[in-house]
Order: C-alpha cells, then sequence, then structure tokens
C-alpha cells in the first residue's frame, strides 16, 4: 500500500487499472423475469464483458502502447469471472485480478466500489478507467471509486490525451453530441464512454497467448475489506423484485407472411406521408 | 419521516431548465408533503433563482465566478459544505447528474439510487421506487434506506413537470458557502456538435437504423429504403459508435433532438436514451425482430421480422406503387 499514488505521475509510463464486469449479453439473449420475480431468468444466460468495459480496456491499452506502462484488469465476481478477463487481457493487458469472496455477494454499488477501491489501493495506479454504465444502467461505481480514493473524476469520457505535464486532456460526450473538454490532474478516474475508440478483435488465438498467466485471486482478507462493509448486509439499496414493464397501449402488431407485412407497411406509410 | 429534500435546479441562458420541475414532481411523489428546497448554482443567477422562486419554497443560490460552468467536481464539495445531515438530494439523471451523484453520496455518507423511473412507497426510511435494467427490458422495485440521506437521479421525462409560478419561495444567499473551493478538474471549452451533409432534425421523414442492422453491409438495404421513401437516414447509437455513420445522423439524447412526422425505426431497441431524442410525437412504426424489444410499447406499429428479409420486399413494393 506504500506505493499507492497521492502525487501526479511525471514519466511517460501509466499504470493502468481497468474494471470490468461480466454480464448477460443484450445481444444473445432476450432477458425476461424468472417465475418467482426475485430476479431475472439466469439459465442458460450468454455472459459476455460489459460493452462499455470494452472500449475502456482499448482506450488503456492505447494509452499504454503509445507512451509506455502497462495495464491491470479487475473484476468483482466468482470464479467464471475469469474468462472474461483473460478475454480482455487478450487486448493487451498485462495483469489481470479477480476480486472474489463469498462476502462480496449482493454488494450494491457502494459495495463494489468499495472493493474496487481496495484493490486500487494494492497497486501504484496512475489512471483507472470503468465503463460509463453496465448491465442495470447505473453509471455509478466509477464516481463512487474517485470519492472512496479522494480522486477527480469525469464520467462519459469519449477523449483522452496526455498533456505531458501530469494532467490529462479529456471530452466528456454531453447532451446533444456536444463535448465538454476538460483538463483533469492524475491519478484520477474516468468512466468511457462507448465510441471513444474501436475495440479490438479478440481471437481464440489471443486469448490462447494469455492462458498461462494466472490470474490472482484477490478474497477480503487480502484487500483488508471489513466484511461488514460489503455484501448483501452492508447493502443499502437492495432489489426486491423485477417485473416487465407495462405494456401501455402498446404498439399496433402487423403479422403475417414478408409480402404481406411489407404491403400493410407500405399502405400505412403512404397514409401518413411517409412516401413522398 | 420528516425529509429534508433537495432539488438541483439545472438552468440555461437564464431560465431553469424543464428537469427542475420534473424533479419538483418526483419530489412530492417520491416525500409526500415534503416541500422541496432548490439549489442554484452558477454565476450571476439572481433571475433563474427568483423564477425557480415561482416553483419552490425556499430557493438556495450559490453564486460564485468559478461556478460560471457547471463542474461537477467543484460542486460537489461546495454541496458537501452546505447540505445538512440526512439531506436527500434530487438529480437529473443525465450527465450532469451522473458526474456529480455517485462522488456526492460517498462524500455525504448517503445512499444513492441512481435513474428512478417511479415512485412506489415511502415507509419509514424505506424508500421504494421503480428503476429499469438491460435498457429497459426489466423494471425492478428497488428499495433504500434513506435514514442516513440519499442521492436519487431521476430520469428525464419519466415525471411530469410540476407547475409553475406562485409558489412565491423566498431566496436564500448562500454563496458564502461557495467561495475558496477548487478543483482538480477545470473546464476548458464546449465543442458544439456539427450538421452533417444531412440536417435529421428538420427531416419529415426518417428511417433510422439500430444494432438490429448487424452487418455495415447491410446499410445498403437501409439507403435503398429510404431513397424509394423519398426520406433521410438517422440512426442509433450503437450505429455510430461502430463508425457506419456519421455522428450526426445519430438521434437520442447524446446525439440529434429530430421532429419527424414518420419515424421508421428498424433494429432499433428503443433505449431511453433513443427516444429521448425524438419530439412531436411522430407516426411511428418499429420493425425488430425480438418481440419483447421496448420500442413496441411506444410506436404506433410494430412488426416482428428480420430485417434483412423484410427490407429488400418493401423496397420493392414501393418502387412498384410510385
Amino acid at each position: 500500500m506504500d506505493s499507492f499514488r497521492t502525487e501526479s505521475f511525471t514519466g511517460n509510463d501509466m499504470e493502468i487499472l481497468v474494471c470490468i464486469k461480466r454480464v448477460p449479453d443484450p445481444a444473445e439473449n432476450e432477458i425476461r423475469v424468472a417465475p418467482d420475480g426475485s430476479d431475472i431468468a439466469r439459465d442458460d444466460l450468454v455472459y459476455s464483458v460489459n460493452e462499455w468495459d470494452n472500449y475502456a480496456v482499448e482506450e488503456a491499452v492505447r494509452l499504454v502502447e503509445e507512451q509506455g506502462g502497462t495495464v491491470t484488469v479487475i473484476s468483482v465476481d466468482d470464479e467464471q469471472g475469469e474468462d472474461t478477463i483473460y478475454r480482455e487481457m487478450a487486448m493487451g493487458a498485462e495483469e489481470g485480478r479477480l476480486l472474489s469472496d463469498d462476502a462480496f455477494a449482493g454488494s450494491d454499488g457502494l459495495g463494489t466500489a468499495r472493493i474496487l477501491a481496495a484493490a486500487a489501493k494494492t497497486g501504484s495506479y496512475d489512471l483507472i478507467l470503468t465503463g460509463a454504465q453496465a448491465d442495470d444502467g447505473a453509471a455509478q461505481v466509477g464516481g463512487m471509486l474517485a470519492a472512496l480514493l479522494d480522486w477527480p473524476y469525469a464520467s462519459v469520457v469519449n477523449l483522452v490525451e496526455k498533456n505531458g505535464d501530469g494532467t490529462l486532456r479529456i471530452g466528456r460526450e454531453i447532451e446533444g453530441g456536444s463535448q465538454e473538454i476538460n483538463e483533469i490532474e492524475t491519478p484520477c478516474v474516468l468512466s468511457i464512454q462507448t465510441g471513444i475508440n474501436e475495440p479490438r478483435y479478440v481471437g481464440i488465438r489471443g486469448i490462447r497467448k494469455v492462458a498461462s498467466y494466472e490470474i490472482p485471486v484477490l478474497d477480503g482478507a487480502a484487500l483488508g475489506i471489513p466484511t461488514d462493509s460489503v455484501g448483501a448486509a452492508a447493502a443499502r439499496v437492495r432489489r426486491v423484485g423485477y417485473f416487465v414493464p407495462e405494456q401501455g397501449a402498446g404498439a399496433e402488431m402487423i403479422e403475417g407472411s414478408i409480402e404481406e407485412m411489407a404491403a400493410r407497411i407500405v399502405d400505412l406509410l403512404r397514409a401518413q406521408g411517409g412516401i413522398r | 419521516m420528516d425529509a429534508n429534500v433537495f432539488v438541483y435546479v439545472a438552468h440555461h441562458e437564464g431560465t431553469p431548465d424543464d428537469s427542475a420541475l420534473e424533479l419538483a414532481t418526483a419530489a412530492q411523489r417520491l416525500f409526500p408533503g415534503s416541500g422541496p428546497t432548490a439549489i442554484v448554482a452558477g454565476s450571476g443567477i439572481d433571475a433563474v433563482c427568483q423564477e425557480a422562486a415561482g416553483s419552490f419554497g425556499e430557493v438556495w443560490k450559490l453564486d460564485a465566478e468559478a461556478l460560471a460552468y457547471p463542474n461537477a467536481e467543484l460542486l460537489r464539495p461546495i454541496l458537501v459544505n452546505v447540505l445538512p445531515a440526512g439531506a436527500i438530494v434530487l438529480l437529473p439523471h443525465n450527465t450532469f447528474g451522473m458526474d456529480l451523484g455517485p462522488g456526492l453520496s460517498v462524500k455525504l455518507g448517503a445512499a444513492y439510487v441512481p435513474d428512478v423511473v417511479a415512485a412506489d412507497a415511502l415507509e419509514g426510511t424505506t424508500l421504494q421506487v421503480v428503476r429499469q435494467e438491460f435498457a429497459g427490458q426489466v423494471s425492478a422495485h428497488v428499495h433504500c434506506d434513506v435514514a442516513n440521506g440519499a442521492i436519487l437521479t431521476i430520469r428525464p421525462g419519466a415525471f411530469p413537470a410540476a407547475e409553475g409560478g406562485s409558489a412565491g419561495g423566498k431566496v436564500v444567499d448562500r454563496s458564502a458557502d461557495a467561495g475558496g473551493i477548487s478543483a482538480r478538474r477545470r473546464f476548458v471549452e464546449l465543442i458544439e456538435a456539427e450538421t452533417g451533409d444531412v440536417d435529421i432534425t428538420r427531416e419529415e421523414v426518417l428511417v433510422s437504423v439500430g444494432r438490429g442492422i448487424e452487418d455495415q453491409e447491410n446499410l445498403e438495404l437501409v439507403e435503398e429504403l429510404s431513397e424509394a421513401m423519398g426520406a433521410a437516414v438517422s440512426c442509433s447509437r450503437p450505429i455510430v459508435d461502430a463508425k457506419w455513420l456519421d455522428r450526426s445522423r445519430q438521434v437520442g439524447t447524446s446525439g440529434k433532438t429530430v421532429q419527424p412526422k414518420v419515424y421508421l425505426a428498424l433494429g432499433i431497441s428503443g433505449s431511453f436514451q433513443h427516444l429521448g431524442g425524438i419530439k412531436g410525437k411522430p407516426f411511428m412504426l418499429a420493425v425488430n425482430k425480438n418481440p419483447k424489444a421496448p420500442i413496441f410499447q411506444v410506436a404506433n406499429v410494430g412488426v416482428v421480422a428480420d430485417l434483412m428479409e423484410l427490407l429488400p420486399v418493401l423496397t420493392q413494393k414501393i418502387r412498384e406503387s410510385r
């Protein structure tokens, strides 16, 4: 913990930590509510890395490839998180850590941020990246992590450049597609927006290359986390049940063969002035 | 409980943002009878405060030159200074609220509930609200212990704007608490979004394409349909992230706000960020292969179909009908 950064980096090399989350893949699954309503139906779900996190890893790897340093990927998960960490490491991260403990289960956003903050303090990182949001749309963990570390924070970041004096020039994507340019001191936490870069393709071969790396597993004791500060018991925010949103009036659904549907769509579009 | 509720009033060119009146409604529904206090922060904000006093019983003015641009990193320590213990603060769930809120909850030791879309109940110190997950595919009942305060971000458009104008509130100047704060993040400049070769904000008929098109090559099918209709092509965020279309074609809160008469949504799931960019209640026809896609809740007409099968047939029929 002695190496934990309290001052801005001065050299070129950056130690970058990227926090990732394994989530049900929205492209591969239709999300349903479990019969008892306590959770989503998790049988047969296909998981992948949270889309935003992929951009965060790519951005970290890009910064390090251009100017030196190392990228470490961490995730709060059970043992199933290993494959996700390997997949993201294959993009060019040298190190990975799995933060795993039965006591972490059921953590709310703050609990998760506390676990990540403890992991951040085991290294000497100049920059921490998270995805701007994940499957629950909360967009909370990055900002909480920064506050716990007492580091500056910027959310929905779509540009990262080094200024050379220990500060970064960053862009935030704000409403209407405008870009808010800021200068931020390091060490800092940034939540990364999709579209900031083009995440590289990771093939089987790339994953094989990192498979010999043994991912250290850090539990609550290793991280020095009081067990009553994380997990379900510490959570002040709890989901108590899921439901499918009211359909409202809903759309009038057109059915039939492709030919029939196309003919009906043409009629409707013409009636509404959609064909000119 | 006797809640001490605050509403953050975002403002633009001397006028409170629409979000402020939506937050006023949200405050009443989440904490009935609480009489929220408005917080107005900025530089030269007397007019905003006066207008806010029409909607809130009390308005706290935080006037400082450094706040001319609402930098969340500056505002957070100021709010930590001025807010009482156990405060409940409502923020808009937008890029400002996301910037400010999570860290503010940590610094205040308060709970954080982001992106609230509806109120369920308040029982003792347990606030019960509704959130959405998986881009609106499922909703969740969420309980939050607000005994030590809470920061809530409220989804834009989820609560109707309160009727303003007659509250006759008083403005309290708390600017003395806003001085002497510096931040490790400084605002530099705003780069406005560009208008592309086609200005989708002025088009009456939009053929809008989303992730369901699957492959860049398939965009040709969309362009052919749009041409046959005499329409313009717009898109949702994933298409711009993939760099298949220019950012100027993106509809949504992080893109353009459009107000067409007819909106054909092709392979667009219908996230609130996308729908937030469509105004004026156009006739909306949605095609998606997922029958549970949230877009079908808001579209006038829905079609469950594979775009790559449907689009060529549709284009052909329109050409024949000319």
